[in-house]
């Protein structure tokens, strides 16, 4: 039924490679289109300015949903899981791994409490995952499968969590992560690391209204499998992907920039490259950001002006700074054994410190104290690297970033001066990329981490936008596939794989 | 008076406006009401008060726009002496000595907004028209009892299908914007219409007073709405003076509640509510007195509701925590000013009507965001966002002749300053006030005979909110609708049998609005299936 048409897929982040994959394997002839050199996006390896090999945007990620894996048929390579160590200036730090505390400061309420907690949390994941694996259900015009994404959710919400549960989560979905971890645990680091994993990437702090969403988001991935209960390091994520897209038929092109969408009487017919070239396709898939694939590669005049007003006001704008430093001899932090120093840290000593740190970036100014998630590693040539997200390093700073950009630094090196003294003066090399620098050399509107803000009227069928919430769009043929779409950001590859579904049941529609 | 034999059908704790307007609809339906006031005055917020010989203050709440107009012809409120004076517009003043003035008459309204950005007026009119739309969708559901999600009761079913109606009128785009316009935060909501910041900050404030949320917090754009879909003589989102201030509110509902027989006793604090059996049986006053009554109503907020009157022993453990959670935070502070005579606004062209309306000093989003870090920090605003207000240029009854009364309404104030409130800490926020208005108002420091500063704490200690919050409870999404105070408690009945809740932390929630005193009377009448005296909305139109 699919036979005989054709795709362009426009970037080949990890989305992208996911969305191109399951055309290519359902007989779609599919070509996937990169700008940059590699595939991966954020994903793919990067080199620093002295020649340094870098894991790239991405660090660390919880491994793909079960379903993906294996309908990808990925050789999923366990992974090792990391712990996370908060980190606390008197040296009492905390361990988190999956359900499990450690530390010396940590009360035994608390670390009941963070059980019973991952539980709760993990279970209302559980419940939206017919909203997260599907289409997003139009709020009207129901069709069969919109209804049945509703029942399902109905039922996995009511019967899944029963009463009390449904009564809580219906209470905690619209609160702030401040309130919520108020009310549970007494650790002041325990509640900081809580809150400042489940923030990163989004323009918000602990008492921001309704951050337990981009929590709940990051948790469902946890109930993908057994092994994404762990945060784990990158490992050849991007390449399995690529190897997957190939070996389903997907024809790759790097270093291939397109330019714009070629549109013919309100519909797309291809696209037209950097060089000049035109490549035509029955179907054209974005895993751009929403603004770059409406106002640059669609232009405004193919669209209507309310929506390409509301594209125009999305927030896209990233407060995530990515800073890298590289060590002759492994750099000491206070109070951590030989064996821990590589592995993931955060430095979000508590809740007001996180808050605190978010105040300045609504200001365009750069956090006094940025909250840090930290990632050690030995280089192969027996050096040590550091790569650190730093937030929040707004995307607008007032002084711009060429300005700012030393400054930052050295804030992020007197932070780490805290726990790892004398840390500053080790450094060999180091590199900061602001948001500005993540939007040139990412393609990504604004440097943000989830190609825009993980908020509620962000969310679900208003995904990037309401009109394009269901991965179609306003110009019949054009797809997303991005994190710009449902359900958005972080390395899942469900966004990927919703679209491409949604473009096969629309083709098997069509025919 | 204290017949300790007799058995009133209900009583009622505090005299508040909620309070008075469900013991007034009970009273109405032919029940025995008692209703109990620990002050020695009635009204709880909903106050005027002679602090200074001749000047009354509305020192609490100030103006009057949410109260429901079903509730004032329901029981005639009008015969009973209240008359509510429509106040007109409202102006945020620039520091760069311009202004910006929102005036009632909409053209006027829009050339203004034209003088500091031609695509802003353009955009007004959208803006009007969809935050009319909300305004609508909304109102339709203030005087109705929130269903249960969890709920397979046909009752909650159908409440459901209500709402669902509701929704399904509208076209799926509005839908998607219905959402998100509940869901964002108002500086947000507002950039998508405007790009002036003097407009953006004027049109921004209401969104955040009594809130713990900046502007920049989701779920602000809706509180915008709570003080927008008032209405006066059924001009939706006008707002008005009550003459002789807001101690005329309920001392016409005190009138109307004892035209129908019912009795109200000052200076009598409830010490707990009497429960035998899993039933409330009466209440106990501080004094040791006991009161029997069939059912007992709680006006006083959930935590002090659940956690004071109440014996731990009568509430689940489950419903402890939850009271003990319950998001009850102060964030205003007021000040109430006699002044020798009217202030002078140099900015202002001479005989401008602006000062009639509400008055702002606070000309950019970042001024108010900043005001609210300071709060989170437990600190008050060192540049505040204050709502100014002289009703005494309409009502002539609030102040001697020639001189002044003066409203001045403060956002952000917090509950503790940094280690508690002092005698001098008070000074000094009051201060902080003061100056801010005298920048625009030269000599007005000089005009001050009398000035009340008041922070959430003596709103806690006078009133009996919790916290001082002006809501008795945060109007957040966790605690809006079915959610409010508490899930599974929305429905204006508590933890045990003939005991019942009627204040502003349920459904709809706080300002002066007697919505909740009435839904709580119109489910008691139904558990006594008696006939309903409470009002049904009035619907659009």
């Amino acid at each position: 039924m699919t036979k005989n048409l054709s795709a362009i897929v426009i970037g080949g982040g990890h989305n992208g490679l996911v969305c191109a994959t399951y055309l290519a394997s359902s007989g779609v002839k599919t070509t996937l289109l990169e700008a940059r050199e590699t595939l991966g996006g954020g994903l793919s390896k990067q080199t620093l300015r002295d020649g340094t090999a870098v894991p790239g945007l991405i660090q660390t990620h919880h491994s793909l949903n079960d379903k993906i894996a294996r309908e990808l048929k990925l050789q999923s390579t366990p992974c090792e899981p990391l712990p996370t160590t908060l980190l606390s200036t008197s040296g009492e730090h905390i361990t988190l791994m999956g359900d499990k505390v450690s530390g010396a400061g940590v009360s035994a309420r608390d670390i009941s409490e963070y059980r019973a907690f991952r539980e709760e949390y993990l279970s209302y994941g559980k419940a939206l995952k017919s909203l997260m694996l599907n289409t997003p259900p139009r709020l009207k015009h129901f069709d069969w499968s919109d209804k049945t994404v509703f029942a399902k959710l109905g039922l996995d919400l009511r019967f899944g969590l029963g009463k009390a549960g449904l009564n809580e989560f219906l209470r905690v979905a619209g609160m702030n992560l401040f309130d919520v971890l108020e009310e549970r645990f007494s650790s002041e680091l325990l509640k900081g690391g809580i809150a400042a994993d489940a923030l990163f990437g989004n323009h918000a702090g602990p008492k921001t209204p309704t951050t337990v969403l981009p929590m709940l988001m990051r948790l469902f991935q946890e109930t993908g499998s057994t092994a994404s209960r762990q945060v784990a390091q990158v490992d050849n994520l991007a390449g399995q992907l690529a190897e997957a897209a190939k070996s389903a038929g997907v024809e790759i092109k790097t270093s291939t920039t397109v330019h714009s969408v070629v549109m013919d009487n309100d519909k797309p017919t291809g696209v037209m490259l950097e060089n000049g070239d035109i490549l035509n396709a029955d179907i054209i898939v974005s895993n751009a950001d929403a603004k770059t694939t409406f106002l640059k590669l669609v232009g405004a005049r193919n669209l209507d002006g309310m929506f390409t007003h509301r594209v125009t006001k999305t927030r896209t704008n990233g407060d995530v700074a990515k800073f890298f430093a590289t060590f002759d001899a492994t750099p000491k932090f206070t109070n951590l054994s030989q064996n821990a120093s590589s592995g993931r840290f955060l430095v979000a000593p508590t809740l007001m410190y996180v808050e605190r740190a978010f105040n300045h970036c609504k200001y365009g100014e750069f956090s006094e104290a940025p909250v840090l998630d930290i990632h050690l590693t030995t280089l192969d040539n027996g050096k040590s690297l550091l790569s650190a997200n730093a937030m929040f390093a707004p995307y607008n700073l007032k002084q711009g970033w060429e300005a700012g950009r030393a400054a930052f630094e050295d804030k992020i090196l007197d932070i780490l001066s805290l726990y790892a003294p004398g840390i500053a003066s080790q450094v060999a090399c180091r590199e900061l990329w602001s948001p500005t620098d993540i939007e040139k050399s990412f393609h990504i509107e604004g440097g943000h981490w989830h190609h825009g803000e993980m908020a509620i009227d962000q969310s679900f069928m208003m995904r990037p936008v309401p009109g394009a919430g269901q991965y179609g769009t306003p110009v019949p043929g054009l797809y997303l596939c991005g994190a710009a779409a449902h359900p958005g950001g972080d390395i899942t590859g469900l966004p990927g794989r919703n679209a491409a579904k949604q473009i096969l049941a629309d083709l098997k529609g069509r025919r | 008076m204290g017949n300790s034999n007799k058995t009133y059908d209900v009583v009622v704790i505090g005299a508040g406006h909620n309070g008075l307007t469900n013991a007034a609809f009970l009273a109405k339906s032919g029940l025995d009401v008692l209703v109990l006031e620990k002050n020695d005055y009635i009204g709880g917020a909903t106050v005027s008060r002679e602090l200074e010989p001749g000047w009354f203050y509305s020192n609490c709440s100030y103006v009057c726009s949410l109260f429901r107009p079903e509730i004032y012809q329901a029981l005639d409120l009008g015969r009973h002496g209240l008359e509510i004076v429509p106040l007109q517009g409202s102006v945020t003043f620039s520091q760069s000595g311009d202004y910006f003035g929102s005036y009632h008459h909409s053209e006027i309204r829009r050339r203004e907004i034209a003088r500091h950005s031609q695509r802003d007026a353009d955009a007004s009119i959208r803006f009007d028209a969809d935050l009319m739309k909300w305004c609508r969708l909304i109102r339709g559901m203030l005087l109705r009892t929130p269903p249960d999600p969890t709920s397979f009761k046909p009752r909650d079913f159908m409440e459901f299908a209500f709402l669902l109606k509701k929704f399904h009128e509208l076209s799926e785009d509005q839908i998607y914007q219905f959402i998100r316009f509940f869901t964002m935060s108002i500086a947000e909501y507002l950039e998508e219409y405007f790009e002036n910041d003097l407009l953006l900050a004027h049109f921004s404030g209401g969104s955040i007073i009594g809130t713990g949320l900046g502007v920049y917090s989701p779920g602000t754009a809706y509180v915008l709405l709570h003080h927008a879909m008032g209405d006066v003589d059924g001009n939706v989102g006008s707002w008005g003076f009550a003459r002789g201030g807001m101690g005329a509110v309920s001392g016409a509902l005190a009138s109307a509640f004892q035209a129908h027989g019912g009795e109200i006793r000052s200076g009598a604090e409830v010490a707990e509510i009497n429960v035998s059996g899993r039933t409330a049986t009466g209440v106990t006053l501080a004094s040791g007195e006991v009161i029997k009554a069939k059912k007992v109503v709680s006006n006083l907020d959930a935590q002090r509701t659940f956690l004071k009157v109440m014996n731990e022993k009568d509430v689940p453990p489950d419903v402890l925590t939850r009271a003990r959670n319950f998001k009850i935070r102060g964030s205003s502070g007021k000040l109430n000013i006699a002044l020798d005579g009217m202030p002078k606004f140099p900015t202002l062209p001479e005989g401008s009507p602006l000062t009639l309306g509400h008055m702002h000093f606070t000309d950019t989003l970042e001024r108010l965001e900043r005001a609210y870090d300071d709060w989170k920090e437990d600190r008050w605003s060192a540049d505040p966002y204050t709502d100014t207000l002289i009703p005494s240029q309409y009502d002539p009854t609030v102040a001697p002749p020639g001189k002044h009364m003066m409203s001045v309404f403060v956002q952000y104030c917090p509950v503790e300053a940094e280690g508690g409130w002092t005698p001098e800490k008070k000074d000094a926020f009051g201060k902080t006030v003061i100056d801010q208005i005298n920048d625009y108002s030269p000599g007005f420091k000089d005009m001050i005979v009398h000035a009340e500063v008041r922070t959430p704490k003596e709103l806690e200690e006078e009133v009996g909110l919790t916290g001082g919050n002006i809501f008795q409870g945060e109007l957040t999404l966790d605690q809006l609708l079915f959610n409010r105070p508490f899930p599974g408690y929305a429905q204006y009945r508590g933890p045990v049998r003939n005991m019942y809740m009627c204040s502003s932390s349920n459904h709809p929630g706080g300002g002066v609005m007697g919505a909740p005193g009435a839904n709580a009377a119109r489910e008691i009448l139904r558990d006594l299936k008696r006939t309903d005296t409470t009002p049904e909305d009035f619907g659009d139109d």
